[in-house]
């Protein structure tokens, strides 16, 4: 034996070993991920992955088929709607288990744990911040209310046993890719988990508001500029619900507090916090036109839901038959039930209402310990709540929360959110979602509706995120209900932060009730359809204050789309809900074209303004008019406020540009046109044509980065949850924009776009931007991804017991109980 | 000689894949170092017989599995790593990886024989 060799060569493989055996930094651990036979290999599906089986869950109370056709969408045939759920989970973790869990995990404020402290502490800040706003105490209180409800409680019960049996049967080898590439494993599901993801979607729809900012403003801005600067309601506004609809007198009118003027209103105190906010645009379209407008003399429904886009999809398409129901659509992987679809007699789909349901309360404790605080003219003792805010790669924070009567203070001196600025003050945060409620029980109900009773009876329990929630029938009902538990709130209560120092605040009504909410039913009387696209849902007469954050312009197209056309099919219904028609462009073009001042341009700007004003107005991929469109009028804004905003720090809400364009149109001397740090007056046509030559220097660059036309400009990606690129799919060649119908942003947009048609038997299409396998290595990744940048749509196969031996059933999985 | 070689190297790879289906990936090394302790080779032979086994092994596994595939994941992979998207290139890694554990083993176990007189050419 030589030792001394073989001490050296054993100590540089054990080295080599130690060192493929542990993360460095954000690494996977690179010998068991590179092994074929542990690593991220397994994960990679032969192209012709047979997902045939016969599979044994304890609990299962009778056997169950599930028929994948060719897109792998599951047609799953359960003995009961227990059943049913059990295999939906059993599906929701065998194909999007990574997704699932992880929802959960940003739903809880646990991605540190992960993914350690982030860039500038970001992950920690985004954790404590949904920790302190209260996202698990919301999912707990959710929890009671399930177990309150026996059905309820036997279907999440049901769909944990589900995920589970697929959880604990797998071996490390067999975990997803993200496990792997982030060194964890997964946890045996919970109905608190589904709760999280419940709450999760709660705050991505509920969870956004320019409190803070709009406090600021106000304490800044004049009156007059601040009524220039965020008008509630814009011009051109087509509510939800049409002008005119009578309401119901309000059942409960909510008292000003006696010192709204003085302590409120008036108020110039000042907001250096910055909250994490979800997508603003966050928002969908949905509508339902009534046969006496279709073809075939039945009612269409649509409805294409805008959210991020990520892969995997937020989304997973299946459908349910059970003896009670048949029910096609698409689930929430950490859910159970179909969330929008249809079933053999009733069609209904959701977008948000945009309501405030969040507001801020500033607090005055009386010590630095925050362990009493001034209420009702007297200190209140605040409880004090201590998460644990776990760090990978560094030792765990504890985050001490106290609550008060309002809700739990988000802000103080320890936590300023995403500002640097160091801050004295505490704010703490009212959110309705935080309430218990049981909004799963919507869902399970619409599953198996048959009328428009059915569907009220549904949609009566549905407290948060408020929702419009359209719904047509075979019997020709066509209807829309803005559904939700909203406070009654006096006018501009919420608007900005409110004084926490008494009960005058608060809100008084936690809920108007369901008869005085905004609906529409269709009746031979009025305009034949129903539509929402997130804007006012309803006009000035409506006796409750809603907020004012309501985007005006797709649903003024939809409507006057709608109300242009008759003997409607499916494929109409195609071309518009992808349709990129810009009508924010079509209201500012002439404006800009009025304004221009010809002797400043060149012969390269004239050019250019020629592709301009001969654009057809749609935010179409190929365009050039939209980029030239987007640049300009992104340098107005900025021109035309620049000067005013700048002169302060604080974050300062910056107004919609719904706002600047329908001012500029009733009024060419809007005031802030004017340059305030220039002695002379600027003019509009000087800005124009200003903002016009900045424009061009921007489409210079543009040209050399071959981002002329409008896809390649606006550059649409369908993004992994990591944000690795190589599991997203950029660049897609897509048109539209926030402002058309096909609101396809850069990682926004239409997550699932799907068109019934109420006939016997129903004819159906859907689609959305990823693939019903959430695994990378799989074909079924990113299978429905081309098909919907190019605006095309699937049929949806409504698989009927006899269809066993159809072309399109490609493998099959046999559920049987133990 | 030739004969042993190849004998290591298969054994070495039959070993490391059996390993594989139930133990930790760095069974390979054990799997390389045990059949090397049985089988004494010169060093530099034995190192060439691990490193040969789980580059066929590794390698090997890696682009049935990729070809069956058709580099879907490779590809993505490839791009998080980063090796420029290429499928190849990450088999190519993973074989390296492999073997150089694997030779590493087998190599450890060579020194462990005593070192043979020159070998007198017949």
């Amino acid at each position: 034996m030589r030792i001394l060799p073989f001490l050296l060569s054993l100590l540089l493989t054990v080295g080599l070993v130690y060192c493929l055996n542990r993360p460095w930094g954000q690494t996977p651990v690179m010998g068991r991920f590179l092994s074929p036979q542990h690593g991220f290999w397994q994960n990679a599906e032969p192209a012709d992955q047979d997902f045939d089986g016969h599979i044994q869950l304890p609990g299962l109370k009778d056997k169950g088929d599930v028929y994948f056709d060719e897109n792998l969408v599951p047609h799953v045939f359960a003995a009961s709607r227990t059943d049913a759920c059990y295999i939906q989970g059993y599906l929701h973790a065998r194909f999007r288990l990574w997704q699932m869990e992880f929802q959960t995990f940003a739903a809880s404020g646990r991605i540190s744990e992960l993914l350690g402290a982030g860039p500038d502490n970001g992950f920690v800040k985004y954790d404590r911040g949904m920790r302190r706003l209260g996202m698990v105490t919301a999912a707990r209180r959710a929890l009671e209310a399930v177990e309150e409800d026996p059905e309820a409680k036997a279907d999440c019960d049901a769909y944990t046993a589900g995920a589970n049996a697929y959880i604990s049967g797998l071996r490390a080898s067999e975990l997803p890719l993200e496990y792997k590439l982030l060194n964890y494993a997964p946890e045996p599901w919970t109905n608190l988990k589904t709760m999280l993801f419940v709450k999760y979607m709660a705050f991505d729809l509920a969870g956004g508001d320019d409190d803070f900012q709009m406090t600021n403003a106000k304490a800044f801005f004049t009156k007059e500029q601040f009524a220039l600067l965020y008008p509630e309601v814009q011009d051109s506004a087509d509510p939800v619900i049409p002008k005119g609809t009578p309401f119901l007198p309000a059942h409960f009118r909510p008292r000003l507090p006696a010192t709204v003027d003085s302590l409120y209103l008036n108020s110039t105190t000042t907001v250096t916090d910055r909250e994490h906010a979800p997508d603003p645009d966050n928002g969908s379209n949905n509508w339902a036109v009534s046969g006496r407008k279709t073809l075939s003399g039945k009612p269409i429904l649509c409805n294409d839901p805008h959210l991020s886009l990520t892969l995997p999809s937020i989304w997973y398409q299946m459908q349910i038959h059970t003896p009670d129901y048949n029910v096609y659509g698409v689930s929430f992987p950490g859910a159970p039930y179909v969330i929008i679809g249809f079933n053999d007699s009733c069609a209904w789909g959701i977008t948000n209402s945009e309501r405030d349901v969040r507001d801020y309360y500033s607090i005055k404790f009386k010590d630095e310990t925050r362990k009493e605080y001034w209420f009702n003219g007297r200190w209140k003792e605040a409880p004090q709540r201590v998460d644990t805010i776990r760090i990978k790669g560094a030792a765990p924070l504890y985050d001490t929360v106290a609550l008060t009567v309002f809700g739990p203070v988000l802000f103080d001196p320890t936590y300023t959110g995403f500002s640097d600025e160091a801050s004295n003050y505490s704010y703490a945060v009212c959110w309705k979602p935080a309430r218990k409620s049981n909004e799963l029980r919507t869902f399970r109900v619409l599953q198996q509706v048959h009328n428009y009773s059915d569907y009220k009876e549904a949609i009566r329990t549905f407290e948060s995120p408020g929702q419009n929630f359209a719904f047509a029938d075979k019997a020709g009902e066509v209807a829309l209900w803005q559904q939700g538990a909203f406070p009654a709130k006096w006018k501009e209560q919420g608007r900005f932060v409110m004084p926490g120092e008494d009960s005058s605040y608060m809100w008084q009504s936690d809920s108007i009730p369901m008869e005085e909410n905004p609906y529409m039913l269709v009746t031979d009387e009025n305009r034949g359809f129903v539509s929402s696209a997130n804007q006012l849902p309803v006009d000035t007469s409506y006796p409750y204050y809603l907020g004012i954050d309501f985007p005006p312009y797709r649903g003024l197209y939809i409507n006057r789309r709608l109300s242009s056309i008759n003997s409607i099919t499916a494929a109409d219904m195609m071309t518009l809900q992808t349709d990129n028609h810009d009508v924010f462009a079509e209201m500012a073009r002439p404006l800009l074209l009025r304004n221009i001042q010809d002797l400043r341009l060149n012969d390269n700007a004239r050019a250019a303004l020629r592709v301009f004003h001969d654009w057809n107005l749609n935010d179409d991929p190929n365009e050039e008019g939209p980029v030239i469109f987007n640049y300009w009028w992104s340098h107005l804004q900025k021109d035309i406020y620049d000067d005013e905003f700048s002169k302060t720090t604080l974050p300062l809400k910056r107004p919609f540009e719904s706002t600047l364009l329908e001012a500029l149109l009733r009024d060419t001397s809007y005031q802030f046109i004017d340059d305030v740090n220039t002695p002379q007056k600027e003019t509009l046509p000087q800005v124009v044509t200003t903002a016009y030559l900045q424009a061009m220097n921007d489409l210079t660059e543009a040209g050399k980065e071959d981002k002329l036309t409008w896809a390649k400009n606006k550059d649409t990606w369908i993004r992994h949850n990591l944000r690795f690129a190589s599991l997203s799919r950029p660049h897609l060649p897509i048109g539209g924009g926030v402002h058309c119908i096909n609101a396809a942003k850069p990682l926004h947009g239409p997550s699932w776009r799907m068109i019934v048609h109420l006939t016997s038997p129903t004819e159906a299409y859907g689609i959305y931007p990823g693939g019903q396998s959430g695994n990378p290595g799989s074909a079924y990744y990113d299978t429905f991804v081309d098909k919907w940048a190019a605006g095309k749509y699937n049929p949806l196969w409504i698989m009927g017991t006899e269809d066993i031996k159809s072309q399109h059933v490609k493998w099959v999985m046999h559920f049987s109980g133990s | 000689m030739v004969v042993k070689f190849f004998v290591t190297t298969v054994l070495i790879g039959l070993l490391s894949f059996i390993g594989g289906l139930f133990l930790p990936w760095w069974t390979i090394a054990v799997a390389a170092f045990a059949v090397s302790a049985l089988i004494p080779q010169q060093p530099l032979t034995a190192f060439f017989a691990g490193f040969l086994a789980l580059f066929l092994l590794w390698g090997g596994m890696a682009l049935v599995i990729d070809l069956a595939n058709g580099s879907i994941l490779s590809t993505r992979v490839a791009g998080i790593l980063p090796l420029h998207d290429s499928s190849w290139a990450l088999v190519l890694v993973t074989a390296l990886v492999g073997s150089l554990v694997g030779g590493g083993g087998a190599l450890t176990a060579a020194f462990l024989q005593k070192r043979k007189p020159k070998a007198k050419m017949k």
